[in-house]
């Protein structure tokens, strides 16, 4: 009979285990890695390949026809340059905004804090919808300007929650006392010591605001026209899903052409999905601890 | 006496805090003014669900119309095709969904090789983060006709291609599956911190008693997750009839379109697309009227069986 280091038999059931457990998670593994993998080693193989279903593994007859067609392409840097913009002054806004909430609420000495909660609460679990919220920002005059982009998703209840969580569990308020027996104000105490003392969550917080909006697709879908303000996810889009329209045109051109448009719309795709998505995957590992940390604080009843 | 003199008004407290903490109110202020405009605004705009809109009038100034967009949408011809395929496919992706992240991350918490666990981790949490427009960009790749992978394994075992996105009946597969290919690394983080935090004595005594590690999963493990696992059933409760508006927007076609709309979709098709507000804006509360039930229900009912509430 075979004994383990700790001293416990390993049954039979447990072997079975193992072996079951180490396959499926090689498998997801796979399953996980390959649809990115694929997208890459597409993006610099010979489109004709591509098409033919023979690119699996590895890039076949290397080329780099497919970005070259997308540096022609110039829509799709007029939307990169403005999720730029959307990006860096959305997730400004946002930390700005999600400060201002949470410190207040998170000091015990600020009477109306309860009331306040449960007002943020409330949009939560309810809101207008989409016409009513349409009306307002329209009424204020933001529909199709760039302000429509970054002010109807100013902050976000939840972030400010994770954020109240951390202000209340992670400082020690004896800290609050100590500066306020220096002479030093709120706003001073909330500079010189809460801001510093927080670097982690302000990171996770602003991580997550700005992968939302280097994503987001829906604003300018429902608030923007002009193409000159669009960001990238709606050139994409035009791109990505675009198939079907080079498909419903084809009636009248001959065979050839549109065997050719319909491969240059397929290569395009590729290197358009790898260009977009680089910048956030690019990050994503070393920023990965943070954002499972963040998850976790967010997890705590607030 | 005495302490009934020394007790200031509520107002004359506030004004009191308002002086001393004028920063934390200048702070508070812009957030207020937030929430204000765009959360309670537009609350108060769901008055339009019962109103006939006309925008020269405004929303208080257009004329009743009670419950006739109410009445329009449940007697809309396809009124029944939109509540099910929304139901469906939030049933579908809650049943599918909901369990593969517990069901992960207690294998993964059960892998010995730290390297692998590690490597599993990390790339499933990737998908997160890629834009659903992405990922409908590859869904549409990988299920193309001539060359999409499924069809080319389908080819290898003598099937006929098959156009998936044109298909309604696929519709809602690739829906929830490519939903949990993205999601479930994600959703199975909140489990394995859970998971992390189990009294490891548990196990010890488990293991001295001959219990195997399916049996500790299911005696020691899922109890011990079990106030997570309810808090998040109750929060998904609530989404469901929030079936996502973007994919489904993005996969939509004039194809599979009997299966691939929903009241999210058909909220913006009659509201933005066709300007028809009044009725638009009754649909999407009929939906958030309904949604509220659900959370509320499911809160209550787990708390009185197990005790667990959200709010």
């Amino acid at each position: 009979m075979k004994w383990r280091k700790s001293g416990y038999r390993k049954s039979y059931s447990d072997k079975i285990f193992d072996i079951v457990n180490l396959l499926v998670m090689i498998i997801l593994l796979f399953i996980f890695v390959w649809p990115l993998w694929f997208v890459v080693i597409a993006s610099f193989s010979d489109p004709n390949q591509v098409w033919m279903g023979k690119v699996v593994l590895w890039p076949k007859g290397f080329t780099l026809i497919s970005y070259e067609e997308l540096l022609q392409y110039k829509r799709i840097w007029t939307g990169y340059a403005n999720t730029i913009f959307y990006t860096v002054v959305g997730t400004l806004v946002n930390l700005a905004m999600t400060v201002c909430g949470a410190y207040p609420l998170s000091r015990k000495d600020f009477m109306p804090r309860h009331v306040v909660m449960i007002l943020l609460m409330i949009t939560m679990y309810f809101s207008g919808g989409l016409i009513p919220t349409y009306l307002v920002v329209s009424k204020l005059g933001l529909v199709n300007t760039r302000w429509a982009m970054i002010i109807p998703g100013a902050m976000s209840v939840y972030n400010m929650i994770v954020t109240r969580t951390y202000f209340m569990n992670s400082i020690p308020s004896s800290l609050q006392e100590a500066a306020t027996l220096d002479g030093a104000s709120s706003f001073q105490y909330l500079i010189r010591v809460v801001l510093p003392l927080s670097k982690p969550i302000l990171a996770v917080i602003g991580l997550y605001y700005a992968v939302g909006h280097w994503n987001d697709f829906y604003s300018a879908l429902i608030y923007i026209y002009d193409d000159s303000m669009l960001p990238l996810q709606s050139f994409l889009r035009d791109i990505l899903m675009s198939t079907k329209l080079t498909l419903n045109n084809m009636s009248g051109v001959d065979m050839a052409t549109a065997a050719a448009k319909a491969q240059l719309a397929q290569t395009l795709k590729y290197s358009v999905i790898i260009v977009s998505t680089v910048p956030v995957l690019c990050i994503y590992p070393f920023i990965q601890k943070y954002f499972v940390k963040g998850v976790m604080i967010g997890s705590v009843k607030g | 006496m005495n302490i009934t003199a020394k007790k200031e008004s509520f107002g004359a407290r506030l004004l009191k805090n308002m002086r001393k903490n004028w920063i934390l109110y200048l702070m508070i202020t812009p957030v207020l003014l937030y929430y204000i405009i765009f959360s309670y605004v537009p609350m108060y705009g769901v008055l339009l669900a019962f109103k006939d809109y006309k925008i020269k009038l405004g929303i208080l100034g257009s004329p009743w119309v009670g419950f006739d967009h109410f009445q329009r949408f449940f007697s809309a011809y396809n009124f029944k095709r939109l509540l099910m395929n929304t139901v469906g496919l939030s049933v579908y992706g809650m049943i599918a969904g909901f369990p593969i992240p517990i069901i992960f991350a207690l294998m993964l918490n059960y892998l010995r090789h730290r390297k692998l666990k590690k490597a599993v981790q990390m790339v499933s949490y990737a998908p997160y983060f890629i834009s659903t427009v992405v990922i409908c960009g590859m869904i549409s790749i990988f299920m193309s006709q001539d060359s999409g992978i499924f069809n080319v394994i389908r080819g290898f075992f003598g099937m006929e291609p098959v156009d998936f996105l044109a298909k309604p009946e696929w519709f809602k597969h690739i829906y929830v599956w490519s939903g949990i290919w993205q999601g479930m690394g994600w959703s199975s983080i909140i489990y394995i911190s859970a998971l992390a935090g189990v009294d490891y004595e548990m196990h010890e005594a488990a293991i001295v008693d001959g219990a195997t590690k399916i049996q500790r999963m299911i005696h020691i493990d899922l109890p011990s997750i079990k106030p997570t696992i309810l808090m998040l059933f109750i929060l998904q409760m609530g989404g469901l009839l929030g079936v996502g508006f973007e994919k489904v927007y993005l996969l939509q076609n004039s194809l599979n379109r009997s299966a691939a709309s929903v009241i999210s979709t058909y909220v913006y098709e009659v509201g933005l697309v066709n300007s028809d507000y009044g009725y638009s804006t009754a649909v999407g509360l009929f939906n958030s009227v309904i949604s509220l039930v659900l959370v509320v229900t499911a809160n209550q009912l787990s708390k009185k069986f197990a005790g667990e509430s959200l709010f």
